[in-house]
């Protein structure tokens, strides 16, 4: 049973990772991470 | 030993934009589109990856989108394959809360009184991680990362205090903020050197969304019953309070072994586990 549901969370990791990538997400945490996040560091 | 350099060499690495600190400056190329597995401020000046709660409320706070498939997929991953361990072993600032627990001076255990404060880091986790970013927005629907701007010590000690100590423009702009999340960090230093990680029991909404994947994580705890005598060695070297040889695979392991070594039996293992038909 836990082998499973280990595996099926591997299978949604890997699915959710695939449709982040095509709906672009990785731009917006690549624009947020290059830029000094001002609320971050307790400054904005 | 072997964990400590982990940790260390781990923290280097994810760290290793030394230049970052002279100049006042955070790098800025393509790796910072992939995640560290532990808590990193990506606004630190040596970091090389993002963090994933930073990350996770960069996307749920957008205007574009409400919910990070990206994100949630890779913790999805680093949560089912190593659970806490990366807690325990990969995390900068659990590493951070260790070194100023080795400084000399009166060590506190968490009474039973205030164990329930373990469940704090979960409502953490869904209002400041989930919700505020999400529902708190403004007029043009962008949110605020609740969790970075009003809580994250790490944030203010890798990225706060450095940027600040080596860019002018930034040091001008400090104000009440600042100071809120500088009086957090002296809090979590103070606690760390009396507890142990004290950020990561009761505050880290990373370590509650690992801590979810710790009794199916394919790295896992095993105790051999037979082996087993109950005489509560591991219990009582457990600097988290777990009952190791009942429930190896507590919420709140982080996996440091050392029950494991502590163990006269040998009857406790940590294991990549691939069947459960030898678990107890």
């Amino acid at each position: 049973m836990e082998n499973r549901i280990r595996r099926l969370l591997l299978l949604c990791g890997i699915l959710f990772i695939s449709t982040g990538i095509y709906r672009k997400e990785v731009g917006t945490v690549f624009i947020k991470a290059i830029n000094i996040c001002l609320e971050c560091i307790g400054v904005g | 030993m072997k964990r400590k350099m982990v940790q260390i060499i781990t923290t280097l690495i994810t760290n290793s934009n030394f230049k970052g600190f002279t100049e006042g400056k955070i790098y800025r190329g393509n790796i910072k589109k992939v995640c560290v597995p532990g808590l990193n401020c990506y606004s630190c000046p040596g970091a090389l990856g993002s963090c994933p709660i930073g990350s996770l409320q960069a996307v749920i706070s957008s205007i574009k989108y409400e919910f990070s498939f990206y994100i949630v997929g890779i913790l999805l991953l680093l949560g089912t394959l190593f659970g806490r361990f990366i807690c325990g072993w990969l995390c900068p600032f659990g590493l951070f809360q260790e070194l100023l627990n080795k400084i000399p001076s009166p060590k506190f255990k968490v009474s039973k009184k205030f164990q329930h404060l373990k469940y704090v880091k979960y409502i953490i986790l869904v209002v400041f991680v989930f919700l505020l970013p999400m529902f708190f927005v403004n007029d043009i629907g962008l949110g605020d990362p609740a969790f970075c701007k009003y809580i994250c010590p790490a944030g203010t000690l890798e990225g706060g205090i450095p940027l600040v100590l080596s860019n002018d423009s930034l040091k001008s702009a400090i104000g009440y903020l600042f100071a809120w999340k500088m009086a957090l960090l002296v809090i979590s230093i103070i606690l760390s050197i009396i507890l142990f990680r004290p950020f990561c029991r009761f505050i880290c909404p990373l370590g509650a969304i690992y801590a979810l994947f710790n009794p199916i994580s394919l790295y896992r705890l095993e105790v051999d019953q037979h082996k087993c005598t109950s005489c509560r060695l591991c219990s009582n070297k457990c600097k988290l309070d777990i009952d190791v040889y009942k429930n190896p695979n507590s919420l709140e392991c982080i996996r440091c072994g050392e029950c494991v070594s502590i163990c006269p039996q040998h009857a406790i293992k940590s294991a990549i586990t691939h069947s459960n038909k030898h678990n107890i």
